[in-house]
């Protein structure tokens, strides 16, 4: 019982972040400096997403998560497409794991 | 009885946006499988029975704070701990749906905010705010919900069935999300350098607080957003302030 408390506090916690701002802001005006700030936290978001998690993704091999991170900039620098350069980069993960001995 | 012929082809087109989203989110369907098997998996070790590992994936579906979570529960941790922590946690969602709600096609539909902004994840926040693709609603519904149906799939196959993945498959798909963030953002900042130097002040920022070790990983998170979002609009972008 006490686990199903933790749940519906962690569902109350995650969800409220996730759902206020499409009801605060879809009602006001967003000023312009804030839209400007607002259009930055994609990429800000994706770096930190990337940076330094990446490297760790693969406990102990962390030169097999640098292959796959490198495959994934060459694959997604030449256009390809998004599943594309996710397969690749997953099976140039496990060929390293491999030649690493893992 | 009448039909209505725009109405169906309405209908149709409906679906058939449903559909692209989930074909969009492929990705992330494979990408969520080793990671909520794993938790399905902890989730057993720690204790927690089939319903309640099930409810976690279904009403939470936030990954690494649902990890923590067993964490918490395995040192004994107070619930009122664990719940604060996972808002301290998640609350780099608040800023991802602030920049969602400037895109989102909301005004006509405000009744799906709530299903909309459930799904939003890092991963579901990584192909909205990068791709022009989305458009509609059910392409957004589609995208969120095949994700959501990966990750709680995942969690009851991974406490069922153990692993069934060979070991060195589940440890290379490790990186299938990392591969797919990089495969949104390189396109983004390889046409604007702001968006690069961006993700790069991201990158650094949240390397340098993880490795600072002061503030737990929900706070470095949110600072590294907040800061490489804010030096760019607010010095980077200056030039551009007359465009």
């Amino acid at each position: 019982m006490n686990n199903i408390n933790i749940i519906i506090g962690m569902m109350l916690v995650t969800f409220i972040p996730r759902c206020l701002p499409f009801l605060a802001f879809s009602r006001l005006n967003i000023p312009r400096s804030l839209k400007k700030f607002l259009r930055y936290i994609p990429p800000a978001a994706l770096g930190a997403l990337i940076f330094p998690g990446a490297i760790t993704a693969i406990p102990n091999y962390p030169l097999a998560a640098m292959v796959g991170i490198t495959i994934a900039i060459v694959c997604s620098w030449f256009r390809g497409e998004i599943s594309l350069t996710v397969f690749l980069s997953v099976i140039a993960t496990l060929v390293s794991l491999c030649l690493f001995g893992y | 009885m009448e039909e209505n012929p725009e109405h169906l082809i309405e209908q149709k087109e409906i679906s058939s946006k449903f559909r692209e989203g989930m074909v969009a989110s492929l990705p992330i369907f494979i990408g969520y499988i080793p990671v909520a098997i794993t938790f399905g998996l902890l989730a057993k070790s720690t204790g927690l029975t089939l319903w309640e590992t099930f409810l976690f994936s279904a009403l939470v579906f936030a990954g690494a704070s649902q990890f923590m979570a067993l964490q918490l529960i395995q040192g004994g941790a107070e619930p009122a701990q664990i719940i604060i922590a996972t808002l301290i946690m998640n609350f780099r969602h608040f800023l991802m749906s602030s920049h969602l709600s400037t895109i989102f096609p909301i005004k006509e539909k405000p009744w799906l905010i709530p299903f909309l902004s459930f799904g939003v994840t890092d991963e579901s926040f990584a192909y909205f705010s990068t791709s022009q693709h989305y458009g509609s609603a059910d392409f957004i519904l589609g995208l969120e919900y095949s994700a959501y149906a990966s990750w709680v799939g995942g969690t009851v196959i991974g406490y069922l069935f153990g692993n069934i993945l060979p070991p060195i498959l589940q440890a290379s798909m490790g990186i299938a999300l990392y591969a797919l963030f990089i495969a949104l953002l390189i396109p983004e900042a390889k046409k604007s350098l702001p968006v690069a130097l961006t993700a790069i002040i991201g990158g650094v920022a949240h390397s340098f607080l993880s490795w600072l070790r002061i503030f737990s990983s929900g706070w470095n998170i949110i600072m590294a957003i907040l800061i490489a979002a804010s030096v760019s609009a607010w010095i980077i972008d200056e030039e551009e302030e007359n465009e």
